[in-house]
């Protein structure tokens, strides 16, 4: 398997308070490598303000990353005219309501990103192309001249997908793309998202702060805290056998559907809350709220290694986390 | 049997919009008795929290009550005037809303807020209610309680907000605390800090507690009683295991399906529930989940099922169910 998506080093500081001469950053993304292999879907999962958004974004160069390098097909994607790419690349938002314009039709929704291309030599192959789109979302012809406000939230959901796909993506960001949507369309947009990728060999970047979705659609997942990496691993081996005290606290606050294993469920409840990201702790960022922390995870960072074949942690306890 | 603290009877609300009548809620019924945890659980706009408000006598504009009958610890509510209503809210039955961001005035600090509760509804002087302030934040866990009274919600985070909300409900130690989807702006392990408190609460209380939520996660965690509701309606009710693990209604049945469980260890294939939810201004004439159920009949299309008693504590509300379905015999469609 090649590696479709690389990012090395990467980190995303946003200018944020302080006076002119000294500026205040908020490091919401600071020092983060990993890499999507083709065909493969990776999940990012962590608390809202942990960064997994922008990790998303700043890999499309949606935001311009503040150091680090981007690779995409083992080309270095950081400094280059971005519009080949983005024809490659494309990304599925959270919010079905927002990310739509209100006064275009779903057609013109759909076909800007063919016209922006040139994807279509006239105007009846933009509209086969437009259709084909649709019907693979499981919309059809007729709703192309409607309006965003005549559809539901998971239908909306789809016209967004149709958007994405209509350039013949390779790889997708897909930012929270469920968590407006009632459950059960939930699940039918999580099994088109399966579909499409059996069909299209798509690679997908699955961003969530649901654990339950990620590792259903994932082949391997990241968990952030606080810009940073802290585990990651092949999804099966991280929610089964994770050793990373915050991604096993995670895992043990998530409600299990199914009574007599929640009253069996040992909870590990997590005091206080996420440090600001613009004073993040010493050393390790998770300290404050870890309860194998010591000393030394006060004043020396943790290195993020491999503590299995494939499986990347970042603690300097692994041996205590039982 | 104890006494019934709350007993909605055929409760039928509907929303005259200029487009036209939402029938919000249709012969709703609901019984709790005091100490009773109660899941109410549902899509968007099945009626969930509508139902909940109405409890309170809360029902927006252009809401109207059409018919039945809310008898709350022995208070008619729906008869009862506005004046009379502002006794109870608060004092009987709390409430504590989805968003701790837009829920708290944002020009008054956290303990002028909690003391306003217990001045209006207590005889308590203003040194009374300062210390039960103080002895509130400590019970949700608030630290420094002195100093965070000071301050303004902005300067709390969004679970300590949601602390102070709940404190707020809590200031006339309620006989029936609604929550309404308490945890879903919050992150995870913050969720898991406000169920563990609620639950906490509720045993030093002995308060009851309706929960409104779309995760079946929370309510397998925290209730005793679970109502499924779909397009207003109650199709299915009963305790925790028999809905979770004897589910009647088709569309119990399918929402449990279609969730992904992190314990399973196998790769399996999501069921979703096909189709969208009901319009509620065009409701189907039948049963509102038949033309999203596999399982439809004839007869769901053109009647609206009756309740079937399955065990003493659990019914639903499905022609399959009903024998009358099984001499007709089953016309597919």
């Amino acid at each position: 398997m090649s590696k479709l998506v690389e990012v090395q080093n990467l980190k995303k500081y946003f200018r944020g308070g302080g006076s002119l001469l000294k500026p205040k950053y908020v490091k919401a993304v600071d020092d983060v490598s990993f890499y999507i292999n083709k065909g493969e879907t990776l999940g990012l999962v962590g608390e809202s303000g942990c960064g997994k958004t922008t990790t998303g974004r700043t890999l499309l160069r949606l935001h311009e990353p503040t150091e680090g390098k981007i690779f995409y097909d083992g080309k270095d994607i950081t400094n280059v005219d971005m519009m080949p790419y983005r024809r490659k690349m494309q990304i599925v938002f959270q919010d079905p309501y927002a990310s739509l314009d209100p006064r275009m039709t779903v057609g013109d929704i759909v076909g800007e990103a063919i016209d922006i291309h040139k994807l279509a030599a006239n105007k009846s192959e933009r509209k086969d192309k437009i259709i084909t789109m649709l019907e693979r979302v499981g919309l059809n012809s007729e709703h192309a001249n409607r309006y965003p406000h005549e559809f539901s939230g998971g239908q909306r959901q789809r016209i967004g997908i149709a958007r994405s796909l209509s350039v013949d993506p390779e790889f997708i960001v897909c930012d929270e793309p469920i968590s407006a949507l009632d459950v059960s369309i939930q699940a039918q947009v999580v099994n088109m998202f399966e579909e499409l990728q059996e069909d299209m060999g798509l690679t997908y970047l699955f961003i969530a702060h649901d654990l339950g979705v990620v590792k259903h659609i994932s082949n391997r997942i990241g968990v952030m805290y606080l810009g940073k990496l802290v585990e990651l691993a092949d999804s099966y081996e991280l929610t089964f056998h994770s050793v990373h005290p915050y991604t096993r606290s995670l895992i043990s606050a998530i409600p299990i559907p199914d009574p007599i294993a929640s009253r069996n469920q040992k909870r590990i409840i997590l005091e206080g809350n996420v440090p600001s990201p613009v004073n993040p702790p010493s050393g390790c960022r998770f300290r404050t709220r870890c309860q194998y922390a010591t000393q030394l995870c006060a004043e020396q960072e943790p290195e993020f290694k491999e503590v299995s074949f494939g499986h990347f942690a970042a603690c300097h306890h692994l041996d205590k986390v039982i | 049997m104890s006494e019934l603290l709350l007993d909605i009877k055929n409760e039928y609300l509907s929303f005259f919009t200029p487009a036209g009548e939402v029938k919000a809620l249709n012969d709703v019924s609901i019984q709790m008795e005091q100490g009773d945890v109660l899941g109410i659980v549902g899509e968007s706009g099945s009626g969930k929290s509508v139902t909940a408000y109405s409890i309170m006598g809360l029902t927006a504009y252009p809401g109207r009550l059409v018919g039945g009958t809310i008898d709350f610890n022995g208070h008619r509510i729906n008869d009862m005037s506005e004046k009379e209503l502002r006794k109870i809210r608060g004092n009987e039955v709390s409430i504590i809303f989805q968003d701790p961001m837009t829920s708290l005035n944002p020009v008054y600090t956290i303990g002028n807020q909690i003391t306003e509760v217990i001045l209006l509804h207590t005889d308590k002087t203003k040194t009374q209610a300062y210390e039960r302030v103080i002895e509130l934040l400590d019970l949700v866990g608030i630290n420094d309680p002195v100093k965070r009274m000071k301050q303004y919600p902005h300067e709390l985070s969004g679970g300590m907000r949601q602390r102070v909300m709940i404190a707020i409900a809590l200031a006339c130690e309620p006989k029936l605390l609604i929550a309404d989807e308490p945890t879903t702006a919050l992150d995870v392990t913050i969720q898991a800090q406000i169920l563990e408190l609620m639950m906490d609460l509720k045993k030093k209380i002995g308060m009851s507690i309706i929960m409104i939520t779309h995760d079946l996660g929370i309510v397998a965690n925290m209730c005793e009683k679970i109502a499924v509701m779909y397009a207003g309606k109650i199709v299915e009710f009963g305790t925790i295991d028999e809905i979770f693990y004897n589910p009647k209604h088709e569309y119990t049945k399918g929402l449990l399906k279609s969730i992904p469980k992190l314990t399973e260890k196998e790769h399996k294939k999501l069921v979703p529930i096909e189709g969208t939810p009901v319009d509620m201004l065009n409701p189907p004439i039948g049963c509102p989940f038949a033309p999203r159920c596999d399982s439809c009949m004839k007869i769901c299309l053109t009647r609206m099922p009756e309740y079937t008693d399955i065990s003493e504590n659990h019914y639903s509300a499905c022609w399959l169910l009903q024998k009358e379905a099984l001499e007709q015999g089953r016309d597919k469609l």
